[in-house]
């Protein structure tokens, strides 16, 4: 079974058992200095092994040069 | 150059965080990570700020690292954001993402100024305050607002000089007065610098610091401007202590009149 979640701002189809932290693996991003939100808020780092929701809107955030 | 501790011996003091450079740098604009790396060291600056984008690849090492090494502080900003919703969360994603308290609460009215949405800034205060957030709040020159954001318990005041990233320095050196002279947390010239008497101007106005990026970033030696911006706010910062004479409208000899 596969769902369709919505990964910063594209349709992604992804195993019905994916997590968070195994997105984070499919994406080649490290686990370190990243923050999660799902459908507009914070997805904290302890839930990360949760499977996520069919239709989930997940942003994934990291530090840049900025200001 | 560091300035030696008699001469400032408070520090900037930001929450319980006491900093000995009155120097924040910003990160934006840097040409490559190296330029970055020699003017952060040259600034003397020991909080820096980061803005919180979409991660799409794994890349290299990043400019967290660079600060985590060179024992920098980081400072996230929620630069981009329009509304009070969209900068409480981006304040909370980069709480988790990097691990700090500290935010650099910055909303954007509109593109073309980039000035702060006043409305929306105060909201987003009073939530993120209320959530347990260090809150630097980037605000317009408006000695009432930075009385309000004061109220509502931000660490620190960070009044534009002008629009981010023009250099047209100081706008309106009254308006940073009155806010100074109302001031009860440290009040730090944030945006509009252009070159280092900028940055003194802002010290002998009687600021606690200063904020700046494109100034350093986006000169043509931004190292040796890291430089300049360091010596100026130090030489800003003595020169208030020091007490300025008053300004006359006629001239005063300065040597003894002539028998």
């Amino acid at each position: 079974m596969t769902i369709t979640i919505e990964v910063n701002g594209e349709d992604r189809q992804v195993a019905d058992d994916t997590t968070a932290a195994a997105l984070l693996g499919i994406l080649g991003l490290p686990e370190r200095g990243i923050a999660i939100a799902v459908d507009g808020a914070v997805h904290h780092r302890g839930t990360w092994n949760a499977p996520l929701a069919d239709g989930a809107r997940i942003d994934i955030l990291t530090a840049v040069q900025g200001g | 150059m560091t300035p030696p501790e008699e001469v400032v011996p408070e520090g900037l003091r930001i929450g319980s965080r006491v900093y000995r450079s009155r120097l924040i740098m910003g990160t934006g604009g840097a040409a490559n990570l190296d330029v970055l790396e020699r003017a952060l060291v040259a600034s003397g600056t020991e909080l820096t700020t980061v803005a919180m984008r979409r991660a799409d690849s794994g890349g290299g090492p990043g400019v967290v690292d660079l600060l985590r090494r060179l024992d920098i502080d980081v400072l996230p900003n929620t630069a981009g954001c329009r509304t009070a919703a969209e900068a409480t969360l981006t304040a909370q994603l980069a709480r988790e993402a990097l691990e700090t308290d500290l935010i650099k609460l910055e909303i954007a009215g509109d593109d073309r100024t980039l000035l702060p949405d006043p409305i929306e800034l105060l909201d987003a205060a009073v939530t993120l305050v209320d959530d347990g957030f260090v809150v630097l709040a980037y605000t317009n020159d408006d000695p009432i607002l930075a009385a309000r954001l004061r109220d509502c318990g931000v660490a620190a005041v960070m009044p534009l000089g002008s629009p981010i990233g023009t250099g047209l320095g100081i706008a309106n050196p009254h308006n940073l007065e009155m806010i100074v002279a109302s001031a009860t947390v440290p009040i730090i010239l944030d945006a509009g610098i252009g070159t280092a008497s900028d940055a003194a101007l802002a010290m002998e106005l009687g600021c606690d610091g200063v904020l700046l990026a494109s100034a350093v970033n986006r000169a043509d030696d931004p190292v040796a401007m890291a430089s300049a911006m360091s010596a100026a706010v130090y030489a800003g910062s003595l020169a208030r202590g020091a007490g300025r004479i008053p300004k006359r409208f006629w001239a005063q000899a300065s040597s003894p009149a002539r028998d």
